[in-house]
């Protein structure tokens, strides 16, 4: 087996009083996709956000290859290696697509050209838009810049939460193609996604969290099969 | 729209044409300050120039703020005043200390760095470079002061940072005026006899070289180049991405406060020497002058000129200046081309037609005179083939219309 990288451990986030993570537990494999789904509300984005640094835990800690990151803030966790893909993509709209991904690279100081012709041979229409306004291009077009700004900080894990969010099923099926071939090029993926059926399909590992606890995991196609999941997630057949 | 880079060479003749533009722009002030003779037409040219590119200078570093960075503030005027009194403090000859500060009895400051280099390097060369230090040094003031402020202020966003740097600005201002500091800040009578524009020559050999509106021109235009290269860096482009999305820039291991606070310094910096060179111009200050009123005039000219755009700042602050104080004068004046009296013209009546057309621009050039968008020459070429936009919106037309009759099948 490959060894842990990432090591959640009695997570717990507060939003004021609001109890959003109660105290959950997994762990990253070095070289796998592992995927949180759950219903809206159930404290994905919250426990991501959380692990990005953006918001402080109220207990628990994160162990990234051995060396607590607990609460330590964004620009210290980029540069130990999580970058996080936010919701919504959030791609800078007035910068052209080259600074944008250029932002990506902002805590490097060593040269980014290798990195800069990798993201631009994984997603061409990058390359071929370099000069546009990130805002003017499509839904699916942003969610590779954002994808590809994510990459060039070079992570040792990469978080995304909810790619798949408000774009076409064939844009989607494209979005998971790629997930899946920087997977395969060496890059650890942590997936949040409410499109349980894709994401697990893909993923080595899953985790189900429902109201800020994980209530099951396994390996994807484990839980794929599973009549629980199936029920809640999936749809009946 | 494809756009690729440009060929080395095209750069190359730009930057050529620009440096000689620009050489022969120097000359012509040369020849204004030195050789050309005083007419009804260089008497207001001169004061004109002054006054625009200091404001362009401070617009410029509100804009840095407002345009590039995404911090609504307003405390402009303040650091003005911070780097006006800083100047004048500092460059007060010592035998006039008693004289200016009569009323608030005596001083304590009793050195003058102008003075101190007149010992070294001459009579006026060292008023001409003492300046230059206090100019520095006044931005220096004032970029601590935003460093002071910024730390519990930069922590607010949007219109809640714009109402506490507009706060901080009047306290600022009643600090300064407070007349228990009589003896640093003169409270609140007025400064004067300190190094201005019209001492800025050099004596070289008995020959008297003026530098009346080359220097603060020059001074401008040296501070906009630091800036221009500023927002071009990967700290400009980090202030951008911060004004574009700030999850998306934390998310990216931007330290959201550290580049804050960077850019807040920066443009008080900026807006303390321009506050140095405004005292310069007007010979006399009064902390009374740097009310909100002020502040809201150079963000006029910010919005006016386009937010986010160095070249619109410059040439709004260049046309508002020139309108105010001269090219409207004569709607006070009492009649039309000194000739024909028009009863209706008299004293005020240029307020109120410089606020109708500030109304026409914001109404329908609401994004300003450039937008976000910087002149280069491609722009000036296109603008020269086809003003106004008529081709090409007649050309997105016969697109469109095509598009059309393809019956949707071209779309993407």
């Amino acid at each position: 087996m490959s060894n842990t990288i990432l090591s959640i451990k009695d997570l717990k986030v507060n939003y004021g009083g609001i109890e959003a993570v109660k105290g959950i537990s997994f762990d990253v494999n070095e070289g796998d996709i592992v995927t949180l789904i759950g219903a809206n509300g159930a404290g994905k984005s919250s426990t991501l956000r959380t692990i990005a640094g953006l918001v402080k835990p109220a207990g628990g800690s994160i162990i990234l290859q051995g060396e607590d990151i607990t609460g330590e803030n964004p620009t210290n966790i980029v540069k130990k290696g999580i970058t996080m893909v936010p919701e919504g993509r959030r791609i800078f709209p007035d910068l052209t697509v080259l600074e944008n991904l250029k932002m990506g690279a902002y805590l490097r100081n060593d040269n980014i050209t290798d990195d800069l012709n990798w993201v631009y041979d994984l997603f061409p229409r990058l390359k071929e838009r370099s000069w546009q306004a990130g805002g003017t291009l499509s839904g699916g077009e942003q969610q590779m810049l954002a994808v590809g700004r994510a990459l060039m900080s070079r992570p040792k894990v990469i978080m995304m939460d909810e790619p798949s969010l408000g774009l076409a099923p064939i844009i989607v099926r494209g979005i998971f193609d790629i997930i899946r071939e920087i997977n395969k090029q060496g890059v650890t993926i942590l997936l949040i996604e409410q499109n349980a059926n894709m994401a697990l399909k893909t993923a080595h590992t899953g985790y189900v969290m429902e109201t800020g606890r994980i209530t099951m995991s396994g390996p994807g196609s484990q839980l794929l099969a599973d009549d629980s999941v199936k029920a809640a997630y999936l749809g009946k057949h | 729209m494809e756009k690729t880079l440009k060929p080395r060479s095209e750069k190359k003749t730009e930057n050529f044409i620009a440096i000689i533009c620009l050489v022969a722009f120097y000359v012509l002030l040369f020849l204004l300050d030195n050789y050309l003779p005083r007419n009804s037409f260089t008497t207001m040219l001169i004061p004109v120039l002054q006054k625009s590119s200091i404001f362009a200078l401070v617009c410029v570093s509100m804009n840095l703020l407002n345009g590039f960075t995404g911090l609504f503030s307003l405390g402009q005027a303040g650091f003005m005043l911070i780097g006006a009194y800083v100047y004048a403090m500092l460059s007060i000859p010592d035998e006039y200390r008693e004289a200016v500060y009569q009323y608030s009895g005596g001083t304590n400051i009793h050195f003058s760095i102008p003075e101190m280099l007149q010992g070294v390097i001459g009579q006026s060369a060292g008023s001409f470079f003492g300046a230059i230090i206090c100019i520095i040094i006044a931005g220096i003031i004032a970029g601590i002061f935003a460093a002071l402020i910024g730390i519990p202020v930069l922590r607010l966003k949007s219109d809640y940072l714009a109402i506490a740097t507009l706060g901080f600005a009047e306290i600022i201002r009643a600090v300064f005026q407070w007349d228990k500091l009589g003896k640093i800040t003169n409270g609140s009578y007025q400064l004067r006899k300190y190094t201005a524009f019209t001492d800025m020559n050099i004596n070289i050999g008995g020959n008297v070289i003026k530098f009346t509106s080359i220097f603060p021109v020059f001074i401008a235009m040296l501070c906009i180049l630091f800036i221009i290269l500023l927002i071009n860096s990967s700290y400009g482009r980090a202030f951008k991405a911060i004004r574009d999305d700030e999850i998306a820039a934390e998310a990216m291991g931007i330290n959201l406060f550290k580049h804050k606070q960077m850019s807040f310094i920066i443009s008080s910096f900026f807006a303390g020497a321009g506050g140095a060179l405004l005292a310069m111009y007007q010979t006399t200050i009064q902390a009374m002058a740097f009310k909100t009123a002020m502040t809201y005039e150079i963000l006029l000219i910010v919005v006016i000129g386009g937010i986010g755009s160095i070249s619109g700042s410059c040439i709004a602050s260049f046309l508002f200046i020139a309108c105010n104080e001269w090219w409207l004068r004569f709607l006070d004046s009492g009649s039309l081309f000194g000739i024909v009296p028009v009863p209706f013209f008299r004293d005020g009546f240029r307020k109120v037609v410089f606020s109708v057309v500030i109304m026409v621009i914001v109404l329908f050039f609401s994004k300003g005179i450039m937008g976000d968008k910087e002149i280069s020459f491609k722009g000036i070429g296109g603008f020269l083939k086809d003003p106004f936009g008529a081709k090409r919106r007649k050309a997105k037309k016969a697109v469109a219309a095509a598009a059309a009759a393809e019956g949707g099948e071209g779309n993407e």
